[in-house]
């Protein structure tokens, strides 16, 4: 077994846990809690008038029932601002159950716990809320026109204006040969893990501690939370997250009102409480993201090269900020993409309105920013009669231009400034990788079997591995185990098999003897959290800085006993030896055996670290400045995030009679530095592929005008199937980057981003009329196909001669 | 999610059952496959009082073939009656349609008599009863009696069964002598709902010329409904027949809704389109059978 893991595809080993139902999810633990349920607001804007429990107070096996009344102290207050930033002029948040007003279909206003979910859910049918309904305020527009205001004290429903620029863009733009200005549209999806949110509280009592379990991607941030908000001192209060089915975001977000209420109940109750989320409280309760409408003004030259961009952006925060304007900035920041752009101003106006909060979803604000930024290259090529290859080549960041400071300022509140990249090899490899020089003739071929075939490509530049920092501990057993904690969580990203390729390749020991602990307070209390495809960059690094520390006291001890230099030593397979010597040589685990000077032999091993055996006589036990047993803890705190890069290709077919829409090929070109494990790497790829051909096709929130959501379900609300994400093909080009011990940059929300801009570019090359909304269904295709105002493309100006257009 | 309390009865006999029925009065549902039910007892969009749970009831898993047709039993899974080699081969549009029922897993508990008596306008099953001009038997305390589909189906999610009763089997008719089916739909995504579903039937005269056409369509119109489209082909030889001229008078004939996934005017597009396609198939099939 070599002990040279990092870069291998190792097979995921928490997999054949997971798929045998072995996982310990959040409703697998306490199956004797307490449960909650909760009273939703039906209604997207309504003043609570009233709320009448009377009727449900003779349910049998009704334990309590708490409304706003209930809350005293930090947990009357609203909410916290999570994220706080200057331009948030207006922020504001919810409370944990509706006070006097409700902003938001599913805003929790009373929550019933009982002694099964099943009563619990009795109950709080029979609990009658009185409202006096106001107007409510849906999507970007009615929230940019403020005919009604969500928040009273906001008239203009504007939360924050974000606003950053590199020059003075309309002398620039005054000055392009050629302008172009454009709208476009995005619509809301959202996470959507297979499991949902949930919360379980044990409250000891005698110890005066509570301990939570919560599915979330931040358990040491929730614990935090959970202390200020129920007046616990930090170290009465220990979070943990179980196996979590999933987050992609919505779990960053935190503390949700539930996070708060159900250690709550288990303090006031004595009693163990757990909530589990259904499928559709997640659709009203938890967040979504993606909807903007983008105002984009671009100047350019003959030969397609950009002058100057200017872009407004109308964001749709939902009803509260918690998460702040991250999104707003994402968009705003990373929409430049892999381009130099010389002079280039953003504006993102972050509205309010009645419906669920918007907070981060795998790509957070990058697909918007991608759509806006490829749709832009599409136009260009469009309009000068170029191939739309070309002109993005013309504009990329050449190689040579590295470290390249883009002058604005990113979610991280650093500089963005591109560590790394070959923009120009991503390219090439794409355009080999889809055969975008054959198109003309797929084209061809799809045209007699009686397709529009079309295809697209958009390219992306993403900061991944922001700060402030996570850690890592390493420590050596003296059975030979070696255990790896980091505070951040996991949500089935694989971290127990990379991080343990990181142990075993720093510590040489083999990965069957490394154990990865995640998200567990008690292991690792300080963190931040997994978003921002910041794990691997991360603790990733952290852990690898902390094996080192573990290597290099291992060395220390083992230099002693072998009577040898630390330099002269190695150690592979767990066993340190030195070098060209065979058979000098120690295990690991009697380094950390002896590593903790002993008065008490426990077991045998024991024996050897006791005090009647040798030792030096002229030292303390343990040296001035040195600790027992073999471990170190680490810290990784980056000076700024690491920026990872990638190219998509679609190639798309549409049947002229029904309008139905088929991905045939998609290509990706992922870079993400050096690569921990590439089968985990193009797991994540495949897997954001898919959002990506969800968020193109299928996916959105049909909110109504009165702020129904018509389709909080998984039979309207369309995830892809295996059947409608197409085969993924991939090239990996790898660009190390230079900011952190291992070269690694951030792979986990790369391949969800590019998805909506290739699958539009495609869909506009084989229909030929602009696409200025996404997502796109067949319907809707057939509205646009008919609409003799629908703007035709030049480039399909030829081919609808030649009769393949209707 | 999670359903508001009921009763539950498992009888082991039809007039077990029929009493628990009669006793229950109106809160009472049949539980067959569950497929539909039981989704919407967890989102409390039904209550029922009582489920009366008829998997026990013996002799009613059957898919009985003769030459007049092939009765279904109420327990028989769409999966049973898809693999139903014989039932394919007296009318094709039985394995055809079951196909097009939701995903596997769905088919192997839910049961084609419990789609009928459904009455979903989305389901494939109580539109190919309408087109193969089926009937269902309904067991009641005064007796068994047959309801033809077109007194059976009286609005979405509605039947004209009232009080205590038990869909016992469906009948399908056999197809007729030198004819052909075909069914196809168009959904979202695999297994999905159909945004429009079409199944025909088309039948020759000796001379190998079009006698008739008729085609029902899946998720278009409150109720199944079965269109004659023959006027617009008939007499046509069946290798010179202008589909597309069915299709366009099938498109006038419906009426169909808009909801989130299609417009009405994209269900009328469809119409046309999966007719053409679907007649095109199913009269090679006549072709054949007429040979």
């Amino acid at each position: 077994m070599t002990t040279k893991l990092f870069g291998e595809p190792v097979r995921r080993r928490e997999d054949a846990r997971l798929i045998v139902g072995k996982g310990r999810y959040l409703d697998d633990i306490g199956h004797n809690a307490l449960a909650a349920a909760f009273v939703r607001s039906p209604h997207a804007h309504a003043r609570v008038v009233d709320i009448d429990v009377e009727g449900a107070l003779d349910v049998e096996g009704l334990v309590a029932i708490y409304t706003y009344d209930d809350l005293t102290g930090p947990m009357a207050e609203p909410l916290p601002v999570l994220i706080p930033h200057p331009q948030l002029t207006a922020p504001r948040t919810g409370y944990s159950l509706a006070y006097e007003k409700v902003h938001h279909v599913g805003e929790p206003i009373v929550m019933v716990v009982a002694t099964d979910r099943y009563i619990a859910e009795d109950a709080a049918e029979r609990i009658v809320v009185t409202y006096e309904e106001l107007p409510a305020v849906v999507g970007v527009d009615a929230a940019h026109e403020a005919r009604h205001a969500v928040h009273d004290d906001v008239p203009d429903n504007v939360s924050a204006r974000h606003h950053q620029e590199t020059g003075d863009v309309e002398p620039a733009l005054a000055a392009s040969p050629h302008t172009l200005t454009f709208t476009q549209y995005i619509e809301r999806s959202a996470s959507m893990p297979m499991e949902g949110r949930g919360v379980h509280a044990h409250w000891d009592a005698d110890d005066r501690s509570l301990r939570v379990y919560t599915a979330t991607q931040a358990s040491t941030s929730v614990r935090a939370a959970i202390a200020a908000k129920l007046e616990l001192s930090l170290d009465k209060v220990e979070v943990i997250a179980p196996d979590v089915g999933g987050g992609f975001g919505v779990k960053i977000m935190h503390p949700w009102p539930e996070e708060l209420l159900v250690p709550m109940a288990a303090m006031n109750l004595g009693a163990d409480v757990k909530w589990s989320e259904d499928r559709r409280e997640h659709f009203i309760s938890s967040a979504h993201e993606r909807q903007q409408k983008q105002e984009i003004t671009v100047g350019f030259d003959d030969d397609g090269r950009l002058t100057a961009l200017d872009v407004v952006v109308w964001h749709d925060n939902g009803a509260y900020t918690p998460y702040g304007i991250i999104i707003p900035i994402i968009t705003a920041t990373q929409l430049i993409g892999p381009y130099d752009i010389p002079v280039y101003r953003v504006r993102v106006d972050s509205v309010y309105t009645n419906t669920v909060i918007v907070t981060p979803y795998r790509g957070a604000g990058r697909p918007q920013a991608c759509y806006a930024m490829e749709r832009t290259m599409d136009r260009i090529a469009d309009v000068l009669g170029l191939d739309r290859a070309v002109v993005r080549e013309r504009n990329l960041i050449q190689s040579s231009q590295f470290p390249y400071d883009a002058h604005l300022t990113f979610q991280d509140g650093r500089p963005v400034v591109y560590d790394s990249g070959d923009y120009p090899g991503l390219m090439a490899k794409l355009k080999d990788l889809v055969g975008w020089s054959g198109a003309e003739e797929l084209r061809d071929d799809a045209t007699a079997r009686g397709k529009l075939l079309g295809v697209g490509m958009a390219m992306y530049v993403e900061g991944t591995g922001p700060g402030p920092y996570e850690g890592g501990h390493v420590q050596v057993l003296g059975s030979g185990k070696v255990l790896v904690a980091t505070g951040l969580t996991s949500q089935g990203q694989g971290h127990e098999t990379s991080f343990a390729q990181i142990v075993a390749s720093e510590l040489g020991v083999p990965i069957e003897d490394v154990e990865v602990t995640t998200g567990d307070t008690r292991r690792f209390p300080y963190a931040v959290g997994t978003f921002a495809s910041r794990a691997a960059v991360m603790s990733g690094n952290a852990i690898a800085l902390a094996a080192r520390g573990v290597r290099e006291k291992a060395l220390r001890i083992a230099a002693d006993v072998l009577e040898a230099s630390p330099d002269d030593l190695e150690i592979e397979d767990g066993v340190v030896q030195v070098k060209g010597v065979p058979g000098t040589s120690i295990p690991l685990r009697t380094v950390a055996v002896l590593s903790n000077p002993l008065r008490y032999a426990f077991d045998e091993a024991a024996k050897q670290a006791t005090q009647f055996t040798s030792h030096d006589d002229s030292k303390p036990p343990v040296a001035p400045g040195d600790a027992p047993g073999l471990e170190h803890r680490d810290y990784y705190s980056p000076l700024r995030s690491t920026f990872a890069s990638g190219a998509h290709a679609a190639v798309v077919e549409i049947d002229p009679a029904t309008w139905e829409i088929d991905v045939v090929k998609y290509a990706v070109v992922h870079d993400c530095g050096n690569v921990v494990n590439p089968m985990i790497v193009e797991g994540q790829v495949h897997g954001g592929v898919a959002q990506g051909v969800g968020g193109a096709l299928y996916e959105r929130m049909a909110y109504d005008s009165d702020g129904q959501l018509q389709n909080a379900s998984f039979m309207d609300f369309l995830m892809p199937y295996a059947s409608e994400v197409p085969d993924v093909v991939i090239d990996h080009q790898q660009t190390p980057s230079p900011l952190n011990p291992l070269g690694i940059k951030g792979a986990g929300e790369a391949g969800v981003i590019p998805g909506t801009a290739a699958i539009a570019s495609a869909i506009e090359d084989a229909v030929g009329r602009r696409i200025t909304s996404m997502p796109i269904s067949p319907t809707e295709l057939y509205d646009l196909m008919r609409n003799p105002a629908a703007e035709r493309t030049a480039a399909s100006a030829g081919r609808a001669e030649n009769g393949v257009l209707a | 999610m999670k359903p508001a309390p009921f009763r539950y009865a498992d009888p082991g006999t039809l007039d077990e059952a029929l009493a628990v029925l009669s006793a229950e009065g109106a809160g009472a549902k049949v539980l067959a496959g569950g497929q539909s039910l039981l989704p919407l007892l967890s989102m409390r969009l039904a209550a029922p009082a009582t489920l009366v749970d008829i998997n026990r009831v013996p002799g009613l898993d059957s898919v009985e073939v003769t030459g007049d047709g092939v009765t279904v039993g109420a327990l028989v899974r769409h999966n049973a009656l898809l693999r139903d080699g014989a039932a394919a081969r007296v009318q094709p549009l039985l394995a055809r349609a079951t196909a097009n029922v939701a995903h596997p897993a769905i088919r192997n508990r839910g049961t084609t008599v419990g789609s009928i008596a459904h009455a979903d306008p989305s389901g494939e099953m109580t539109s190919v009863l309408a087109l193969t001009d089926g009937s269902v038997t309904v067991a009641t305390p005064d007796g068994a009696e047959t309801v033809g589909w077109r007194d059976l189906f009286v609005g979405p999610l509605e039947t004209s069964l009232h009080g205590p009763a038990v869909v016992t089997s469906a009948h399908f008719s056999a197809l007729p002598p030198r004819s052909g089916t075909a069914f196809a739909e168009v959904a979202r995504r695999k297994g999905d709902y159909a945004v429009c579903g079409a199944g025909v039937v088309v039948t020759l005269d000796e001379d190998r010329r079009v006698a008739a056409v008729r085609a029902s369509y899946v998720s278009v119109g409150l109720t199944p409904e079965v269109h004659d489209l023959t006027d617009a082909v008939v007499g046509k030889p069946v290798d010179g027949a202008d589909w597309s001229a069915a299709g366009a008078l099938a498109r006038t004939l419906v009426d169909p809704d808009s909801d989130l996934h299609a417009s009405a005017d994209y269900r009328r597009l469809l119409v046309g389109v999966l007719t053409e396609r679907t007649l095109a198939s199913a009269a090679a099939e006549a072709a054949g059978r007429a040979a």
